[in-house]
């Protein structure tokens, strides 16, 4: 029988329907290494868990638990919650970490109230002190730092996609499949798995180390064209704020804010965009902010690290050409 | 049918929201209180359904502070039938896993066919607690809801996750939330506000609920430090002079960001 490591951090690593593992699961494993010694449980769909063990074991898990099942993209939540309950009982872990995604969090919500456990959301790191695990927040749209822990037992933590820098070290491939016990418990049945279109080869907006935004001050939708072209130039997932989507410029889903996606990535460019407080709350914690809009008065200028008064369809394009000659 | 919608007060995000370091808990006087948005849009489609099925019951439950009996109001003026407010001082500082546990109850409670929350909150953001409602309650749960199709045996629609979408349905009783693509909550005509004067807003305690906060056998999530985050000072900000361009990607190559 296998063993697992004392200090075992159980990480729930999510692929999607083509078998890939989700961006976050670097950042996870690593911040699991920081704590303790990561042990992976991959879910993944028929025919994709060899590949995508290798790529958690690549990306630091010590140990892969396998469970590949038709019904991970069958059924809402409940066949990766069982899958955790068995992975759980098996490795006795210190804590559970999961990427705060939709099915993530869902799962981990529904798993701490079956196992009693305490819950900590949306974490941007995790360490240890010397009672146990604490995992950091950073609330009310980074205004504060937060630290939380659980009042005994293993704590779940879900984690931020992006908000974790540390990397882990690569492992060997050690795999075990994971038997699962079901909880039979009643499901939501899915009919139809949708792609995101794919119209560029640009990182998700979530968890992208940069990110290129624009506001109302692009004007339209064909000019908005100018946030995709210096999002190309810099390898950046594009954003936007509420003012440029209700303007109807870009779908709700590239939408950074209170309301929207809230973002962390090392480079944050606002062309255009006033910098209203619900736009601020989504996107302050990033590493380096550059503004250009040409109201000198905008409040983004007041938290950003370069910024540029001036039109930013002629600051933009000598950008993108001076980042291409420096290329070149 | 008799649905039920989850209303999160929650401290309006036009202000600024602040938290109290001592203790850790919102400071709830220092913002105005609001219904969540996108609970009032998980009311809307409540509300919606009602109009179209005649025998539609909206029932609208919230738990929270004193202040959270305005904000249900609002909610009954916008069309709900009645309101129920879990008001319990016990409820004081309480994690997600208490929360779920209080609300569960409070539906066990009222018998529903259906479940409508908002699928994450503005000043939380955990989007856990309609997930734990169906573990508790061993519901079906189908959120993250972008459209929303609901008949007497079953509720349906499209489920946005992480990289694309997913068309998915349960059957009823079932629990699901909705996402901000869905409409905004009507405005309360003053006909709606006069009634809502008159609509029931049943209050309850956790001893009501046989919730007990205080279980030794169920850990908790607690806030062991809270400080404020610095400030972000602005840096340096250039007037285009007509290189600003090149300057700003001067910067970039510098701080090895290009």
């Amino acid at each position: 029988m296998t063993t697992y490591p004392d200090d075992a951090i159980l990480v729930l690593v999510e692929t999607n329907h083509l078998g890939e593992v989700h961006p976050s699961t670097a950042g996870l494993l690593g911040a699991a290494a920081q704590i303790g010694t990561p042990v992976a449980l991959l879910l993944a769909g028929p025919g994709y868990g060899q590949a995508a063990a290798e790529k958690a074991a690549s990306l630091g898990a010590r140990q892969v638990l396998q469970y590949e099942d038709e019904s991970y993209f069958k059924q809402i939540t409940v066949p990766g919650l069982d899958a955790l309950s068995s992975a759980a009982e098996l490795v006795k872990p210190q804590a559970i970490l999961i990427s705060h995604t939709v099915d993530g969090r869902e799962i981990a919500g529904r798993y701490a109230v079956r196992s009693r456990s305490a819950l900590a959301v949306d974490a941007v790191g995790v360490s240890r002190d010397a009672e146990g695990v604490v995992a950091h927040h950073s609330v009310y749209g980074g205004s504060y730092n937060v630290d939380s822990a659980a009042t005994f037992g293993a704590p779940i933590i879900t984690v931020r996609a992006g908000a974790v820098e540390e990397r882990a070290e690569a492992q060997p491939l050690e795999l075990e499949v994971l038997e699962v016990t079901g909880s039979g418990k009643p499901v939501a049945i899915i009919s139809a798995v949708n792609d995101a279109p794919a119209t560029s080869s640009r990182p998700e907006l979530r968890g992208a180390a940069k990110v290129v935004a624009g506001g109302r001050g692009l004007g339209s939708v064909e000019q908005f064209v100018l946030v995709d072209q210096l999002a190309d130039a810099l390898g950046a997932a594009v954003g936007a704020s509420r003012a440029a989507v209700d303007a109807g410029f870009v779908p709700q889903s590239s939408q950074i804010g209170q309301t929207g996606v809230s973002v962390s990535p090392q480079l944050y460019i606002a062309l255009g965009i006033s910098g209203a407080i619900q736009h601020r709350a989504g996107m302050q914690t990033a590493k380096t902010i550059v503004a250009i809009n040409k109201d000198k008065e905008a409040p983004i200028f007041e938290i950003a690290d370069f910024g540029v008064v001036g039109d930013v369809f002629t600051v933009v394009p000598q950008l993108i050409s001076a980042l291409e000659q420096r290329k070149g | 049918m008799k649905i039920v919608v989850l209303a999160k007060e929650v401290p309006d995000t036009y202000g600024q929201r602040t938290l109290n370091l001592e203790t850790g808990l919102a400071e709830r006087d220092s913002s105005d209180k609001v219904m969540d948005e996108v609970s009032e849009r998980a009311l809307e489609v409540a509300i919606s359904y009602a109009a179209e099925h005649p025998g539609t019951e909206v029932v609208l439950l919230g738990a929270g502070p004193e202040s959270a009996a305005v904000t249900l109001r609002k909610g009954l003026a916008a069309g709900a039938d009645s309101a129920v407010h879990v008001l319990d001082a016990g409820l004081l500082g309480a994690d997600t896993v208490l929360t779920a546990q209080v609300l569960a109850a409070a539906v066990a409670r009222g018998h529903y066919d259906l479940v409508i929350a908002g699928n994450s909150s503005t000043d939380g953001g955990a989007g856990v607690v309609h997930a734990m409602i169906a573990e508790i309650l061993e519901l079906p749960q189908l959120t993250n809801l972008n459209s929303v199709a609901i008949t007497d045996a079953e509720v349906s629609g499209e489920r946005a996750i992480d990289g694309g979408t997913v068309q998915a349905s349960a059957s009823l009783p079932a629990v699901i939330s909705v996402t901000e693509q869905l409409p905004d909550l009507r405005f309360a005509n003053f006909k709606g506000i006069m009634a809502a004067k008159k609509k029931p807003l049943e209050t309850l305690t956790l001893e009501e609920l046989a919730v007990e906060p205080n279980d030794p056998e169920a850990a908790r999530s607690i806030m062991i430090a809270a400080g404020e985050r610095p400030a972000r000072s602005s840096g340096t900000v250039i007037i285009d002079e007509g290189d600003a361009g090149e300057q700003l990607a001067a910067f970039l190559v510098q701080n090895r960001l290009a």
